[in-house]
């Protein structure tokens, strides 16, 4: 019964100040979705290091013209070295083979590359890929060596894009958060001077305090969990339009973004947001409404 | 009607510090007969010695950073059943009486005690409890306007948890002992000033206080309208509720000749068994 009155007057007072109640709950969406993602690219670097970490290679570059002596040399080099744990010749046919299985979708620029042009190469794993400066200090310069590249520096930039945003994401989530909050409280000052009679009986014929501010708090949990739901949202919608559409392509470079990593973040953006706003909602009554 | 006798009453001027003293004087207003049909039924001396119902000792309130009115050293007895009147100037200190009672306020010092609650010692989240035992009536009625007089009254056992059953049953009886019988289910705006200070009346009475607050309750009523809702304030009284009433309006309280405490810069210069307005 009480449950009853208590929800009625949560809808009232939601619907009496209806302009702010949508204020809050799009602050509170737009913040959430920036959490959210936020979070997921955390996950991200997580999930592409580990990914790459067995995959990573050192590869040798070959002089164009070398002869073989030289190729057996180096390959001898390689062997040696207790860096390596295994290496695999690539020589022209099979650099074009995988040239054009990585660009099989611009068949332009597969037809204009022939294998004469591409370099053979030594592909190195590691026994463990941070020592790869040391492997590739020991090889540049030697005969018959082209270039030494390690797959880990281009995959730092990849970290680091992907750092710079999730940067970014939190920093918006952040100050759209404390909008969002100031909302709440704003919200819940209106909500108790328009309730302000009721109140003033409640306080005088003795109801409780949980019972008094529960109307107000439960309007501030209502509005935040609206506000999850439609960042939840917009992250399934980013998913299927961003991630999986337009930008396919980009993505492609890592592993993907996994439907189950996203549904994780619902109750994590509905209990956030749920907690911290009835916090600020009840803080916001210990000032407005002392019992 | 009751028979108005007007007679000498014994002044007392300092404050009652003796709880016997107050007995004598329970015990002595059955005798005389004030705006009410039969003489109130008081119950016997020995009993009442036991049964105080306020007792302020030495209660001090400042307000050092607004003018607010403050409270000095202020000593009062008051019996359970009893029917006193605050009287005094606008200012005097008679609203932060009320607050203290109400615990809105603590006191800077002394120790006030409302039936066996030590209210200068209360907690924080046992105040609700606390006010349970205490109705209030105001001048203004404070009434919620979207609900109607057996709403009104409900609402003030609902926000205490009190089952909707238990509002079935008791709201009726306590409007109909109101003289609202049949206008249940009107709302405040359809019912004149003293039929509003009625329900507001029924509401702080429904949940059968141990004491009731009473903020110049005529205030905004004429003269007789308010001698209705004295009457009713009266009949209330008999039941054994205490009843504590802040007022000016000389007529009433020259006509009841109940006890009347008077105060005046925060002190109580006159507390007299059946005094007059003076």
């Amino acid at each position: 019964m009480r449950a009853k009155y208590v929800m009625s007057e949560v809808f009232l007072g939601l619907w009496r100040n209806i302009s702010m109640t949508i204020a809050m709950i799009i602050t509170m969406a737009v913040s959430l979705s920036m959490l959210g993602a936020g979070l997921m690219l955390y996950n991200q670097v997580d999930v592409i290091e580990e990914f790459y970490q067995t995959n990573l290679e050192v590869v040798v570059y070959l002089e164009r013209n070398i002869d073989q002596p030289t190729t057996d040399q180096i390959e001898a080099a390689l062997k040696a070295s207790d860096l390596v744990a295994n290496y695999q010749y690539e020589d022209k046919e099979k650099a074009l083979e995988r040239f054009q299985e990585t660009f099989k979708e611009s068949p332009d620029l597969v037809k204009a590359v022939e294998a004469d042009v591409l370099p053979s190469a030594f592909r190195v794993k590691m026994n463990d890929i941070a020592d790869a400066p040391k492997l590739i200090k020991e090889f540049e310069g030697m005969t018959g060596v082209y270039q030494v590249t390690n797959q880990r520096e281009i995959l730092q930039q990849v970290f680091d894009i992907l750092g710079g945003a999730q940067r970014l994401t939190l920093i918006v989530a952040l100050v759209q958060g404390v909008a969002a909050l100031m909302l709440v409280a704003n919200t819940i000052q209106v909500a108790a001077y328009s309730r302000r009679r009721e109140v003033a009986i409640m306080k005088l014929v003795g109801a409780p305090n949980w019972f008094v501010q529960a109307p107000f708090v439960l309007e501030a949990v209502f509005a935040a969990v609206i506000g999850s739901i439609f960042a939840f949202g917009t992250l399934i919608a980013a998913k299927f339009l961003v991630i999986d559409g337009q930008f396919a392509d980009l993505f492609k470079l890592m592993p993907p973004i996994t439907m189950q990593a996203i549904l994780v973040l619902l109750p994590i953006l509905v209990g956030v947001s749920a907690v911290i706003s009835a916090i600020t909602a009840w803080i916001t009554l210990r000032f407005n409404i002392k019992v | 009607m009751g028979h108005l006798t007007i007679r000498a009453s014994p002044v007392r001027m300092k404050s009652r510090r003796n709880p016997c003293a107050a007995v004598t004087y329970g015990a002595e207003s059955a005798e005389y007969a004030t705006l009410v049909l039969e003489p109130p039924d008081r119950p016997c001396a020995s009993a009442a010695r036991l049964r105080l119902v306020i007792q302020l000792e030495g209660v001090t309130k400042h307000y050092p950073r607004s003018n607010r009115p403050s409270v000095e050293d202020v000593n009062v007895f008051i019996d359970k059943g009893e029917f006193v009147f605050f009287i005094g100037p606008t200012g005097a200190g008679k609203s932060t009486m009320i607050k203290l009672l109400l615990r809105e306020e603590v006191p800077d010092k002394g120790k006030i005690t409302v039936g066996d609650t030590d209210v200068t010692r209360l907690r924080r989240w046992k105040v609700p409890a606390y006010r349970r035992s205490i109705g209030c009536v105001f001048q203004d009625f404070r009434l919620l306007p979207n609900r109607t007089a057996a709403e009104n009254v409900a609402f003030a056992l609902e926000v205490i948890g009190k089952p909707r059953s238990v509002a079935r049953r008791v709201v009726p009886e306590v409007l109909e002992l109101v003289g609202l019988g049949g206008k249940e289910h009107r709302y405040p705006h359809e019912l004149s000033g003293g039929e509003q200070q009625r329900v507001a009346v029924a509401r702080a009475f429904v949940n059968r206080p141990l004491l009731l607050l009473a903020d110049e309750p005529t205030g905004n009523l004429d003269p007789d309208t308010s001698i209705e809702i004295m009457r009713l304030l009266d009949r209330i009284s008999r039941t054994g509720t205490t009843i504590l009433m802040v007022t000016h309006d000389s007529n009433i309280v020259n006509q009841m000749r109940r006890r009347v405490i008077e105060i005046e810069n925060g002190q109580i210069v006159r507390d007299q068994a059946r005094g007059v307005y003076g």
